[in-house]
């Protein structure tokens, strides 16, 4: 008997949490936004504005060698050829060790910017 | 409809468009900062492809005395290259972040240009003059046969075709470590700031080979790390004060004369969140992208992704004003968030007269807003309304169920079309828009 009254009391206090919810989805576009997010992606961390979104930031540019790359690349040479230097830029990365001859050069336009045109 | 920006009752105008027409944009064309000179005659842009182009106003004719001037190409070159850093593997980009003028001195035009990593001076010139009649060598350059020479003339100076010369006359290079976002000339014109994700530096115009660093919020271990720089700006008229904003939605103001290190800031603006609102996105939607202060020196304005708020520096606890740019947006976050939009730096601007503000949005709209009378209006540049002094329609986004005729909804928004970087003529009711890679000069039509 004393279960059978907990157990409605569970009932109602989850009731009344989601009713929040909902009220929060209604009140709030953000937070309907955010639940879509999360239901997409589970696995999305709760800090945002935390670490890693900075630090991704922070390293922008940088689409080569390192030495997490350098042991991956290790690793794969082992059972991998050497793919032909004509390889994408963002192959490069983990599939073998850069060379400065495979990165593509990068030259500045020789064009005239279109706007003096 | 009575258009924004000098309390009088007026209209927005096209005046010109620059660049190409076609639909498929060169990476390299696409405009990355707009920026008029003290007087407004000249007009800098800078490109992802790392050129500069500058525009000069034509004289204002006397047959047209309404029409104001023209802007036509004054001088281009290549400012910054493709770099490759081999020691860390870094990419570093030519794209021009920011070009700042120099106050004018003498015949010749001064700026400052900046990729994410070097900050270069570059004087532009005219020469308009060549001297002729040389001794020792022909008219087309060739050394003359010394035995040759007869007699001694003295070399005239004769008029030539106006030549507009662009040469680096300073490179401020290797200070620093990470992105810069933000260069700003101090009220002292002698020295400048720079600004990247964590540090800012203060430099001297004339030395290259030295900077100060004074402000670096790098922590000790960077798994603690929880903002960065967004943007820097020096105080129009105390050379001492500069303030730097964060990705958190906060302002910093800092007092050079209080310290080397200017790491305690003299005052700190942040507007109070209601925790209850707090959601994923509310640090990323709050994070400012531009801060400018008021010709005054008595407000600052800052943007962030949803909005554009006044502060008064004397008061740090709240803005004096916000105003919603595209609030329908709220409601969009999640798909803003997967397709990076929800991280564009949308920068913005005041008038001359410190009476308007405007900034850019998307589907090449932008916004203004009159400080006075509290209207605000959505203009759209667009080929399609570009005959010469036709009137701009204001636009409207539509957010609800019924949309009127010529209302746009949320939904056929073009978030590719989107407007970063606008600038307003510092004494004249005349802007620059830069939308991807096209450029749209407007002006007001006096009713």
């Amino acid at each position: 008997m004393a279960n059978e009254i907990e157990g409605n009391r569970e009932i109602e206090e989850a009731t009344t949490e989601e009713l929040q919810e909902m009220e929060d989805r209604v009140v709030s576009p953000e937070k309907a936004e955010e639940a879509k997010l999360k239901a997409r992606y589970p696995h999305l961390g709760n800090k945002p504005g935390g670490s890693d979104l900075l630090r991704k930031r922070l390293q922008k540019g940088q689409k080569y060698f390192d030495s997490g790359d350098y042991n991956m690349a290790k690793a794969k040479m082992k059972n991998k050829q050497l793919p032909t230097a004509a390889a994408e830029k963002t192959d490069i990365t983990g599939d073998h060790i850069p060379t400065p001859q495979d990165l593509p050069q990068r030259k500045p336009s020789l064009v005239a910017s279109k706007l003096a045109g | 409809m009575a258009g924004v920006g000098g309390g009088n009752d007026f209209q927005w105008c096209f005046s010109q468009v620059k660049g190409a027409i076609d639909e498929d944009v060169a990476e390299a064309d696409i405009i990355s900062t707009v920026e008029f000179n003290y007087s407004g005659d000249l007009l800098a842009t800078g490109d992802k492809g790392g050129r500069v182009v500058i525009f000069q106003r034509e004289q204002e004719s006397k047959n047209r005395p309404l029409s104001r001037g023209e802007y036509n190409v004054y001088s281009t070159f290549q400012s910054h290259e493709p770099e490759f850093d081999y020691l860390k593997s870094l990419e570093i980009e030519e794209k021009i972040n920011k070009i700042r003028w120099l106050p004018q001195q003498n015949a010749a035009h001064f700026l400052l240009s900046t990729n994410d990593k070097t900050i270069k001076l570059w004087k532009i010139s005219e020469r308009d003059k060549r001297a002729e009649g040389y001794n020792l060598k022909d008219e087309d350059g060739r050394l003359r046969d010394p035995f040759r020479i007869t007699s001694l003339r003295v070399p005239v100076l004769m008029p030539m075709d106006l030549m507009v010369e662009a040469s680096p006359r300073r490179i401020f290079a290797n200070a620093h470590t990470y992105h810069i976002n933000s260069i700003s000339i101090n009220s002292d014109h002698e020295t400048y700031l720079s600004a990247d994700d964590l540090r800012i530096n203060l430099w001297h115009l004339e030395i290259t080979d030295r900077s100060f660093n004074i402000v670096d919020i790098k922590p000790a271990n960077m798994e603690e790390l929880t903002e960065v720089i967004t943007a820097a700006e020096c105080h129009p008229h105390q050379c001492n004060v500069f303030v730097y904003s964060s990705s958190k939605g906060t302002i910093r103001l800092c007092d050079m004369r209080a310290a080397a290190l200017c790491d305690r800031h003299s005052k700190f603006f942040e507007e109070p969140e209601d925790p209850s609102s707090r959601s994923f996105f509310s640090e990323i939607i709050s994070s400012i992208s531009d801060v400018k202060f008021s010709h005054s020196g008595r407000y600052m304005m800052t943007r962030d992704y949803l909005s554009v708020k006044v502060w008064d520096l004397n008061m740090e606890n709240r803005p004096v004003e916000t105003y919603q740019v595209h609030e329908y947006l709220r409601s969009k976050l999640c798909s803003l968030y997967e397709n990076d939009c929800i991280f564009d730096k949308f920068e913005c601007c005041w008038n001359g007269s410190d009476s308007a503000i405007m900034t850019g949005s998307y589907n090449n709209f932008f916004r203004m807003f009159d400080r006075n009378t509290r209207r605000d209006i959505t203009l759209e540049a667009s080929r399609e309304n570009s005959k010469p002094r036709a009137m701009l329609k204001p636009r409207k986004v539509c957010t609800g169920g019924k949309r009127k005729k010529d209302e746009i909804s949320v939904d056929s928004l073009d978030f590719n079309k989107k407007i970063l970087h606008t600038a307003w003529h510092p004494k004249e009711n005349v802007i620059a828009v830069a939308a991807t890679n096209n450029l749209y000069i407007f002006q007001d039509k006096i009713n």
